[in-house]
């Protein structure tokens, strides 16, 4: 299976290897097209192809049905540290509450850890039907081979058709274990969930190349279907005070951990995290140097405790620490108000930030591509703006 | 001590834009660099090497053929030898198929006791083929690694998490991704680029490592890329210019406070 080029009909113009996002197409000396080991099947090209000259060719293999008709059930992995519930959880519970209604199956977490106090209630608040619940010393501090050791442990057993975990460097550092080991698909880091009813099966989207293309994934022949989900990008359930639910507590043997945590150090202690926050002021290469990050702190506190974030250009430069950059390698962040200043907005910047409430964006050039997205835009010198709004808004 | 690295070429995604008209991906032009993340990875191993003498830096990639030229590129910078993984039978794996082809290279290789990997490849941005082989091999995995120090058989490594970063001790062999905060990339030297001009690649195949064909490919992956398309263009709000700055900043503020946002 794969793409096929109809050698008869390819007339050699060329015009699909333009569009290949992997440069899987080439010209032959005779200006025909082959594909090579990159392709993936991905169809980007077939709508250029001016003479229909490519297809692809779809497997034939009987769906292995019964085999995937075992597994029911929509899973939530709850990420907790220190007893407290990460909040990207509660906003794939409350996206895995409208897709477990529609498979019309539970919606149930998965809550690993050792002595963290009871964290089941939140998530039965925030719509969790069942709780499946391991404590071993061995999920103490987060390592990824027991959490995967446990995870797929409960997978095995249970059979759940759907898993769902944060895209955070916890989720992200483990949830590909745990596709190893239960033989099962995973798609990262993705921003738009659905089912389709009749195939039961997950439709994953997710940017790709910087955020230039979106491409939908499905796993149609194994389970679970797994993907780690970007936070941010779906509301958080509302809790229902005082609902309950099921729980399920197993008890598993786990190996002693391989990686031994000797010490965690809080970065951002004495100042607002950008992942989280309600309002972001943002600096990039426009600040010029890095004391005009001090502006931005004043800016911050004139919105009364904003948090302040870095375009990677700043971070790059040393002008601020990384845990403040926003973007493709940065935090994505969806605040009620995001301010960029001397920003210039490309792909990777904006991929991160995009869906924010309210972005404003200061640049004194009127072609910056921030402004397309900024739902006001002024174009000015940040250094004589900035200043004026720290007054108004201090006024 | 043996240290694989393993690298991936990919297109230089931030050349990479949209044509509005067609909305398709317009790749013409576009060069194919060795992928960022590898190279702090590659940079992190040549470092400990300087440590640590008698240490070997094995760079490996699974591509086309003309994945050969970040190989050329390692050996440039000080990788002592390098294994192009090529062969139709992987052509369309994803991360699952991916991550058993490197599990296989790397057995066949001398047992390594560090494992590297770049914390994720810009063209799929996934992040999971590191975790993915340590998984194979058995090996722990440490993602977003920025630091490491080698003493005996264990290693201490920094990583990074959103809000901060914890310190870890790890028997070897271990598995890392690294991040960019980790190192300066060095160039190639003059005599590395020598070597690297007389390198000759063979590539090694999917039957040479032992890989059951049943896992490998297309039809071996979980995922299936159903649809790709273009993210739809946002539309801007208003754009205010050539006024004061001062009635600017006040009619920001005045429309903030009308919405009710502050
Ligand atoms: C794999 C990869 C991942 C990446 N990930 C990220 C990421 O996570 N986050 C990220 O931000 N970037 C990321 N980037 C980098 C991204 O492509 C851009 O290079 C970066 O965002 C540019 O930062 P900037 O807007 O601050 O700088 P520039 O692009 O240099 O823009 C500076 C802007 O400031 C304006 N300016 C200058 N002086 C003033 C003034 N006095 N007043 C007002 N305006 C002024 C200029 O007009 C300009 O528009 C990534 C790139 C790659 C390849
Ligand atoms: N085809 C490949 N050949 C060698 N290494 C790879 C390949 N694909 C991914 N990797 C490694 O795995 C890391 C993560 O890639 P990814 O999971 O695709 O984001 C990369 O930074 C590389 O170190």
């Amino acid at each position: 299976m794969g793409l096929k080029i109809d050698l008869d009909l390819c007339t050699g113009c060329g015009a699909c290897v333009a569009v290949c996002p992997f440069c899987a197409l080439a010209q032959r000396a005779d200006g025909k097209v082959e594909v090579n080991e990159a392709c993936t099947a991905c169809g980007a090209c077939l709508d250029s192809c001016p003479v229909g000259a490519l297809s692809l060719e779809t497997e034939s293999k009987p769906l292995a049905m019964g085999a995937l008709d075992g597994y029911r059930g929509l899973w939530v992995f709850a990420e907790q540290r220190g007893g407290k519930i990460h909040e990207v959880s509660f906003e794939l519970l409350g996206v895995g509450r409208v897709l477990a209604d529609r498979l019309g199956v539970e919606l149930c977490a998965v809550l690993l850890g050792h002595q963290a106090g009871d964290c089941a209630g939140p998530l039965f608040e925030h719509g969790a039907d069942k709780v499946y619940q391991v404590d071993h010393p061995a999920l103490e501090n987060y390592t990824a081979e027991p959490y995967a050791e446990a995870l797929s442990a409960l997978i095995r057993k249970y059979k759940p058709e759907v898993v769902l975990a944060g895209a955070t460097s916890l989720g992200r550092g483990f949830i590909p274990r745990v596709a190893v080991q239960v033989n099962a698909g995973l798609t990262a880091d993705c921003t738009e969930l659905d089912v389709e009813a009749d195939s039961r099966l997950l439709i994953q989207t997710r940017p790709a190349f910087g955020g230039n293309i979106m491409a939908c994934i499905v796993c149609p022949d194994h389970r679970p279907q797994m993907a780690t989900v970007r936070p941010k990008v779906f509301k958080p359930a509302e809790p229902v005070a005082g609902r309950t639910g099921t729980r399920v507590v197993e008890n598993l043997p786990l190996k002693e951990p391989g990686v031994k945590v000797l010490e965690t150090v809080n970065a951002m202690q004495n100042e607002v995290n950008v992942a989280g926050a309600e309002f972001i002021v943002t600096g990039g290469r426009g600040l010029g140097a890095p004391e005009n990050f001090k502006l931005m702190a004043e800016l911050a506190d004139a919105l009364g405790g904003a948090a302040v974030g870095a375009s990677r250009a700043a971070v790059d430069a040393g002008w601020i620490s990384s845990f403040h950059q926003v973007g493709q390698t940065g935090k994505t962040v969806r605040p009620k108000i995001y301010i960029a200043c001397g920003v210039s907005g490309q792909i990777q910047h904006l991929v991160g930030m995009n869906s924010s409430d309210t972005i404003i964006a200061i640049n004194k050039d009127p072609d910056a591509p921030i402004f397309g997205v900024a739902d006001v835009g002024i174009v000015g010198d940040l250094f004589q703006v900035v200043p004026e709004l720290i007054k108004a808004l201090r006024g | 001590m043996h240290i694989v690295v393993c690298a991936k070429q990919v297109p230089n995604t931030t050349q990479v834009r949209i044509n509005p008209e067609t909305n398709t991906l317009v790749r013409e032009g576009v060069e194919s660099i060795m992928n960022p993340f590898d190279e702090n990875a590659l940079e992190m191993a040549l470092q400990l090497k300087e440590r640590h003498p008698g240490t070997q830096v094995t760079v490996l990639t699974m591509g086309p053929p003309q994945a050969v030229d970040i190989l050329k590129e390692a050996v440039g910078r000080g990788a002592d030898e390098v294994m192009l993984l090529c062969d139709k039978a992987f052509a369309g794996s994803d991360t699952w198929a991916t991550s058993y082809a490197l599990s296989m290279a790397i057995g066949k290789l001398p047992k390594p006791d560090l494992v590297l990997f770049g914390k994720q490849a810009i063209d799929g941005d996934t992040a999971q083929v590191g975790p993915g082989v340590a998984d194979w091999l058995g090996m722990p995995c440490i993602t977003c690694a920025c630091k490491i120090e080698i003493a005996g058989n264990r290693a201490l490594v920094e990583r990074a998490f959103e809000d901060g970063y914890e310190k870890l001790e790890v028997a070897l062999p271990c598995a890392l991704t690294v991040l960019k905060e980790a190192n300066v990339p060095r160039m190639a030297s003059l005599r590395g680029k020598m070597a690297a001009k007389k390198l000759q690649v063979a590539p090694t195949t999917a039957e040479m490592v032992g890989a059951d064909p049943a896992k490998l490919g297309l039809s071996a992956s979980p995922t299936r890329v159903m649809k790709i398309f273009s993210p739809p263009p946002k539309t801007g709000g208003v754009l205010w210019q050539g006024e004061e700055p001062a009635v600017m900043a006040q009619r920001l503020v005045d429309l903030l406070r009308e919405r009710k946002l502050i």
